[in-house]
């Protein structure tokens, strides 16, 4: 569904991805997995067209994007959501899932958001609150909510357990694994391996803006020493 | 004063705060969203009014004609935001945020001489509200238009209260207001966002002028005076606050109801003229606003827009043989050529140095100004003043000159300094505004709108080859002063400071203090200009401190490019040289001037300089590249 083949990205003049080259399918979660700064990040971002792709292809659902326009994107179904969760601090929860609205699309899920409150339960009870007064995991929950809202088919899911506490992490896991029963397509970056593990279904390692390792995550599991050059901090 | 007058001037008040109240609102709005300063907002307001008259005309003077050119004007100024946004600013969104402020002067002088054009010189008298006659209030008449106009204000607030909180277009404006990246991220064509919220807030400003009709002739000064009324409401209100900006509105209205009201009174002996009084009064309010409240009345701090805007470049150095082979063609000018290039070359000397003052102000200290004007006219008039009042010779009154203004840029800049960004800009405004209303009144001291005449240079330095290697001596050392003061450890601090204040005081720079003297010094400095400027010319007039003097210099800095040291000197020469010539040759010079400088906009977002010196890096990185191939 999502394919990417050696990409390039620059920040102003720091050459940033390195070629790199992913693929994932609908219905199953893979995750990015590196260290800081080792361009995770800036992979999404670029798939997203929020930097420009110096060189390289991305392909969503058989067409190309990387020279379109990030609302061109999101309006073929594919959803990104932030690692600073960008939340409007001053529209309340339910202008926030206004804002990324969008028409029902074929071959992907409608949410409502009836919908999203029975998956993030923690929401309900605060539809009228202004994004500004929530905690970080609340937080967190609406900007994927937001996202959903516009019915994509795949979503970026940059570093969803980051900063978050242990129970709210399982509760992101448990929603992960929902999205992948919905038949979504999901790519996530994360730092926190044990999280990877239980939500992925493969794994990349990128460092230094190149792709180290793309297996299942049953062979990154089983292969320590990967773990130790390219994970361990 | 009884209670019947103060009740009377309220009612004044608050109908002149109605028109003040949309043409802000709107102009808050497209901030809000855009980021764009439109300085265009005041010439929308003036089309607006103009727009209404004609329609007036040709609907008839009934009631419904009356009220449907009303509609219909501000509906057409609407469309003409439009056509704005869809033809000039949506192509440089991406440029520095200055530029697109060079874009809406650009489309000021446009729509000036298309008004020109189109309505003639003369102010235009409207009708008064057909249907509408006078109510008695506690027995005084008041124009039933008046209560109407009165009712107008609060309903658009509510109005607009409703579209902002209750659609979903309301919620997309706010989000935009934060993180527009993100709402495109989210699928929200931007684009189309912009377009729209500009067009309400063009409808805005034209109903705002159209609503005046019955009030206030249509006149071809109302843009830069309008827009100074709209950018201080808006900043005492707080930017991007619809209630704020309302709320200020009613204040500044009512204040100056009140002032023109009360007239002339005798406190202790002192006799003060209120209604003098009426166009400072507002600027008064906002200085203390913002000294009490730097973010306006209902604003908040503005959340930083996430923009991926590079970094100023590091400045690079003039290089000597540049500096040198231009002092040398400049020294033979006058002996090579005829007149006309000597005296056009003086005041392109002294444009220059204002140029490159406010260069220095706006880029590497990072204060935009919109008031630079204001050091520029003090300084011409203080020297002119020294030599006619005080009877000084004129060379003190050159030397001395300077120093005046750059003491007022020591009162000014203290209050400056303690704000940033728009805010910051809108206060440099004020300022200059107040300078200008000081002047412009005091008939009996600075000449009032008349001016000084008389300002002659010694005899001895009277011809006009003599002057000119004066000014070249004076505005070059000026200039000289100012980028070697940039490669000092002071100027280093100033550039800190404007990449990252908080690392800069982290380091244990004093940036305040830094700025407040950065303000001071070219503050003296674009006196300096001015000076030399009101000796060239033998009179001085209150234009020197006008915003459209102080919008020129902006668009002498950024037509030149604010990331280059040279960029404000070919700005300043090519602005100065153009307005000659097209001023010789058509009375719609402004029109001519403000394509040009679209197209400039259009072509080169970076400034001339800057552009030129893409340019050249690309060409050289071209051949570099066919080398290794």
């Amino acid at each position: 569904m999502l394919s990417v083949k050696d990409l390039h990205a620059y920040y102003g003049r720091a050459h940033i991805l390195h070629g790199v080259s992913l693929e994932a399918s609908a219905g199953e979660v893979v995750a990015l997995l590196g260290r800081n700064g080792a361009g995770k990040s800036t992979v999404m971002k670029t798939v997203m067209g929020l930097v420009s792709a110096a060189k390289g292809e991305v392909t969503f659902d058989g067409k190309r994007i990387e020279r379109l326009q990030p609302y061109r994107i999101a309006r073929l179904g594919l959803g990104y959501v932030p690692e600073d969760r960008r939340i409007f601090t001053e529209l309340s929860v339910m202008e926030n899932l206004t804002v990324g609205q969008q028409p029902p699309r074929q071959g992907a899920p409608a949410w409502t958001e009836d919908k999203l409150f029975a998956l993030f339960p923690n929401l309900a009870n605060m539809r009228e609150r202004p994004g500004g007064r929530m905690s970080g995991g609340e937080q967190q929950m609406l900007t994927i909510a937001r996202t959903l809202m516009g019915n994509p088919r795949c979503v970026l899911l940059d570093e969803p357990s980051e900063g978050l506490a242990p129970i709210i992490v399982e509760q992101m896991a448990r929603s992960i694994h929902a999205l992948k029963g919905e038949g979504l397509c999901v790519l996530l970056s994360e730092q926190n391996l044990h999280f990877s593990q239980a939500v992925a279904d493969r794994a990349y390692i990128i460092e230094k803006g190149q792709i180290r390792f793309g297996g299942s995550m049953a062979e990154l599991t089983a292969d320590a020493s990967l773990r130790e050059q390219y994970l361990s901090v | 004063m009884t209670f019947a007058s103060i009740i009377i001037q309220l009612l004044n008040g608050l109908a002149a705060a109605a028109s003040l109240f949309l043409v802000s609102a709107g102009l808050s709005l497209i901030f809000g969203v855009t980021r764009i300063v439109n300085f265009a907002h005041g010439s929308l307001y003036m089309l607006g009014l103009y727009g209404a008259y004609s329609l007036i005309q040709a609907l008839g003077r009934t009631p419904m004609g009356f009220w449907t050119s009303v509609v219909l004007a501000a509906l057409a100024v609407g469309l003409v935001g439009v056509l704005i946004e869809v033809l000039i600013l949506r192509r440089i969104y991406k440029a520095p945020e200055l530029f697109q402020l060079l874009a809406t002067f650009a489309v000021v002088l446009v729509i000036k001489d298309i008004a020109l054009f189109v309505w003639g010189a003369e102010d235009l008298v409207g009708p008064r509200a057909p249907g509408l006659s006078t109510v008695e209030i506690l027995g005084r008449r008041i124009p039933t238009y008046d209560l109407l106009l009165i009712a107008i204000g609060p309903m658009v607030l509510l109005a607009m209260w409703l579209l902002l909180t209750r659609t979903r277009w309301g919620a997309l404006v706010r989000a935009a207001t934060q993180d527009r990246e993100m709402v495109g991220a989210l699928g929200v064509d931007q684009a189309k966002l912009f377009t729209s919220v500009f067009f309400v807030g063009a409808v805005l400003a034209g109903l705002g002028g159209a609503l005046q009709i019955p009030r206030e002739p249509a006149n071809l000064e109302l843009d830069l005076s309008v827009i100074a009324d709209a950018f201080v409401v808006t900043v005492v209100g707080g930017l991007g606050s619809i209630g704020g900006a309302f709320l200020a509105a009613v204040l500044i209205g009512v204040a100056k109801a009140f002032c023109i009201g009360i007239g002339t009174v005798n406190w202790f002996g002192a006799e003060i003229v209120f209604s003098k009084l009426t166009l400072v009064v507002e600027f008064l309010i906002m200085a203390i606003v913002l000294v009490v409240r730097p973010f306006g009345l209902l604003g908040k701090p503005q959340a930083a827009q996430r923009i991926a805007a590079d970094p100023a470049p590091p400045l690079t150095v003039p290089s000597w043989t540049f500096v040198l082979i231009g002092l040398a063609l400049l020294l033979v000018v006058p002996i090579a050529t005829d007149r006309y290039v000597t005296i056009l070359l003086t005041d392109i000397f002294c444009f220059a140095l204002f140029a490159v003052s406010l260069h220095f102000i706006m880029g590497p200290a990072g204060m935009v100004s919109f008031g630079h004007a204001a050091y520029f006219g003090l300084g011409a008039y203080a020297a002119g003043l020294l030599l006619k009042r005080a009877g000084l010779p004129m060379e003190m009154a050159l030397v001395l000159a300077p120093l005046v203004a750059g003491a007022f840029a020591v009162v000014y800049g203290w209050f400056c300094v303690r704000l940033s960004g728009v805010y910051l800009a809108m206060l440099t405004l004020a300022f200059a505004q107040i300078s200008w209303s000081i002047v412009f009144q005091w008939d009996s001291f600075t000449g009032g709108s008349n001016g000084v005449f008389g300002v002659w240079p010694s005899a001895w330095l009277a011809g006009k080859t003599t002057y000119y290697y004066l000014a070249l001596a004076f505005c070059g050392a000026g200039i000289a002063l100012l980028w070697r003061v940039l490669f000092s450890p002071f100027g280093y601090a100033l550039r800190a400071g404007r990449d990252s204040a908080l690392r800069a005081e982290a380091i244990g720079i004093d940036l305040r203090a830094y700025q407040w003297m950065a303000f001071v010094l070219v503050g003296a400095l674009a006196g300096l200009a001015g000076a030399v400027y009101a000796f060239s010319k033998g009179s001085i007039s209150p234009s020197t401190i006008s915003i459209a003097q102080s919008t020129d210099g902006l668009i002498m800095v950024l037509l030149g490019g604010v990331e280059t040291l040279t960029g404000p000197l070919a700005g300043a020469a090519i602005f100065t040289w153009l307005r000659d010539e097209v001023a010789r040759r058509t009375e719609f010079w402004r029109a001519v001037m403000g394509l040009v400088i679209l197209a400039i906009v259009l072509l080169f977002p970076q400034g001339l300089v800057g552009g030129l010196k893409a340019l050249t890096q690309r060409w050289r990185e071209a051949r570099s590249w066919e080398k290794t191939v």
